[in-house]
């Protein structure tokens, strides 16, 4: 397939090049001409107001893999230092939502970590765990992580397969999909399955954020996904939970990679930011490093923590640990409270899946405040110290 | 030694908006760069020339108004450059656009191959991996510091959620690069010279040795079903009057959610 201008029809307007996401259409000749950039997401196709672009249908164009086969979600629940991340759980509960759709089964695959960690998986909704305890799988290196999963999936077939975003899903998870000839999908913010066709949808942020798409993968398995940190939900922790614990070896597993040393570096707040219920961040509608002082005190009051926008932190009035975006931490708490943060879409990708955002802005035109269950129209300096009182008085 | 550079022309993404009427994108005046990523690979392989007197090939895939990029790339210090390039290559995804680098980079030869994280417009961070795993070699992803490099091997550091691994690896191997690696440098003068003056060669399907059915849209698993803005809550609840009865809402609104 291919998309293609009618030149007959096409009066040389320019309205698809501005439409184009891709930078895929130049003006030859008084003509529009579509190159080797276009990624066929017909943007182009439904603003031209002579209807001259069009789609045309190739020999070969489908390639149809044997996909019949595959069935059952799989989650890779990531280790690290044998405990399994907390990210292995939000895709629990993901892909029991998917699986019990599907009417499959889930099951998780955990590498090095050990037997007690395994049942908590189950515990967290897997109905099957693929085991591999083999001490190669200690430290993180690409090269086995690929090897075994690969194996695992041309053997088992999956339908489906998950994994966090995260340095080590993000790594090692593009090797198996390239090995085994299927699409991945970077970064998802969310996961529905099609009721008509059953696959997979994957919604993720592209341009930084600015543009969603919505990616399929209907002519290969298994579908494959990596899925951004905090933004699923974990499903329902039964501690009775039944589930088949499946041992598998590490025959013929090799890496050329070494770790020779693991260094941590936590700074304690970036920790509070992504465990706290509650969150007040702060934007460049402060004004002034010394809002940040009246945030914090609002924070202590709800037993939260601190967090800003990149304006502020840019500004220099609080360090980068504490900035929540695209280019900072994605975080998910019960409450949200955005004071004087104007809602750029960047910052939105970071913080947009928690429960309740309360939104506090001087101009009620702010773009945050489309994201907020609250707003309040307001000087942030007169409304938050009345929030600090109210809400110790309330407490009292 | 022979280092190889993918890089990829993109919108900069920070002018790049939604009309969320239309739901196309407003691009007007919206100017392409190289990957700010990719410019840190070649600074590193530009370092590691000093060092060794390594031969530095960048190379990209892309439509032929690409050649700028390639020429930029001159202008920093590259020794040689390719443009793959090709009406077949169109609407690749990352496999299929994976296949065509390692056809490629086959083609060229490499100790070592380095690749900007992740480009700016699609995020993914999934070719670098994938051309390592076609070429069937190691690659380490995240780098923020060379450590150490010599004719057979590596060591770096591996950016990791809670600090850094330190990583060895034989050559040949594929790094992926971050922001605190290193700072760009300018075009020199020279550069800009030699980048105005350099003839850009150009491999096609046939070239690189790709089968068609491997690359462009039919090479491609995955597919853009749409693009959209991203959604706003329809629910919101707006309070009115003044500050402190705005205020007073809120509080008893909360009052039911329990870790308040």
């Amino acid at each position: 397939m291919r998309i293609a201008v009618n030149i007959e029809r096409c009066t040389g307007c320019g309205q698809c090049i501005d439409s184009c996401p891709f930078t895929a259409i130049v003006m030859q000749e008084g003509k529009a001409f579509i190159n080797e950039y276009c990624q066929f997401c017909r943007a182009c196709m439904s603003i031209c107001p002579e209807g001259a672009i069009i789609e045309i249908m190739e020999e070969g164009d489908i390639q149809k893999a044997d996909i019949s086969d595959y069935k059952g979600v799989w989650v890779f629940a990531e280790q690290r230092d044998g405990m399994v991340a907390s990210v292995a759980y939000e895709l629990l509960g993901a892909g029991r939502r998917l699986a019990d759709k599907l009417k499959a089964e889930l099951s998780a695959v955990l590498f090095g970590s050990t037997e007690d960690q395994a049942k908590e998986l189950i515990r967290w909704g897997a109905d099957k765990v693929y085991h591999c305890k083999d001490s190669i799988f200690e430290k993180f290196n690409d090269e086995p992580y690929s090897q075994l999963l690969t194996n695992l999936v041309k053997t088992h077939k999956p339908e489906i397969v998950l994994a966090g975003a995260t340095p080590i899903g993000r790594s090692f998870i593009p090797r198996v999909a390239a090995r085994v000839r299927t699409g991945l999908t970077a970064d998802c913010t969310a996961l529905e399955i099609d009721g008509d066709s059953g696959n997979l949808l994957q919604i993720r942020p592209a341009f930084g954020g600015n543009i969603m798409a919505t990616i399929l993968c209907p002519n290969h398995r298994p579908q494959m996904a990596t899925v951004r940190p905090r933004v699923m939900k974990r499903g329902e922790y039964n501690a009775d939970r039944n589930g088949e614990i499946i041992p598998v070896s590490a025959d013929n597993i090799t890496s050329r990679t070494k770790v020779l040393e693991t260094i941590k570096e936590v700074s304690e707040c970036m920790v509070n930011l992504q465990e706290a219920d509650v969150i007040v961040a702060g934007g460049r509608g402060l004004g002034k490093p010394d809002g940040f002082k009246m945030l914090e005190e609002l924070a202590e009051v709800l037993n939260g923590a601190v967090g800003a926008s990149r304006a502020a932190v840019d500004e220099g009035w609080i360090p980068y640990s504490h900035q929540v975006g695209q280019t900072g931490k994605t975080v998910c708490p019960k409450i949200y409270i955005a004071c004087g943060i104007s809602g750029a879409v960047q910052h939105l990708v970071g913080m947009q899946s928690s429960d309740i955002i309360i939104a506090i802005n001087k101009n009620p035109e702010a773009p945050i405040f489309n994201v907020a269950t609250y707003g309040i129209v307001g000087d942030v300096y007169e409304v938050v110290p009345l929030l600090i009182k109210k809400f110790k008085e309330a407490k009292q | 030694m022979n280092i190889i550079i993918c890089i990829k022309q993109v919108p900069d993404t920070a002018e790049v908006r939604i009309n969320p009427e239309t739901n196309t994108l407003i691009r007007e005046g919206v100017p392409s760069i190289i990957n700010p990523y990719d410019l840190h690979a070649i600074e590193a392989a530009l370092k590691i020339k000093e060092k060794t007197g390594a031969r530095v090939t960048v190379i990209t895939m892309g439509p032929p108004q690409a050649e700028d990029a390639l020429r930029e790339a001159i202008s920093m210090g590259a020794d040689d450059v390719r443009l793959i390039s090709d009406r077949a290559f169109a609407g690749a995804d990352t496999w299929a656009t994976s296949y065509a680098l390692y056809k490629a980079i086959e083609k060229l030869g490499y100790d070592i191959i380095l690749c900007g994280k992740q480009a700016i417009d699609g995020d993914t961070a999934q070719v670098g991996p994938e051309v390592a795993e076609f070429l069937n070699i190691p690659h380490i992803a995240y780098i923020r510091k060379i450590e150490d490099v010599s004719d057979k091997s590596i060591k770096v550091q591996r950016l990791m959620d809670e600090g850094y691994d330190v990583v060895e690896s034989p050559l040949p191997v594929l790094l992926t690069v971050v922001k605190e690696l290193n700072t760009p440098r300018l075009p020199s003068l020279k550069g800009k010279m030699a980048a105005k003056k350099a003839v850009i060669t150009r491999m096609d399907l046939n070239a690189i040795g790709a089968e068609a059915e491997n690359v462009g849209l039919k090479g491609s698993p995955t597919q853009v079903k749409n693009i959209f803005a991203p959604q706003s809550k329809a629910d919101r609840k707006m309070f009115q009057g003044s500050v402190e009865e705005q205020v007073d809402a809120l509080v008893g609104e909360l009052r039911g959610v329990k870790c308040v």
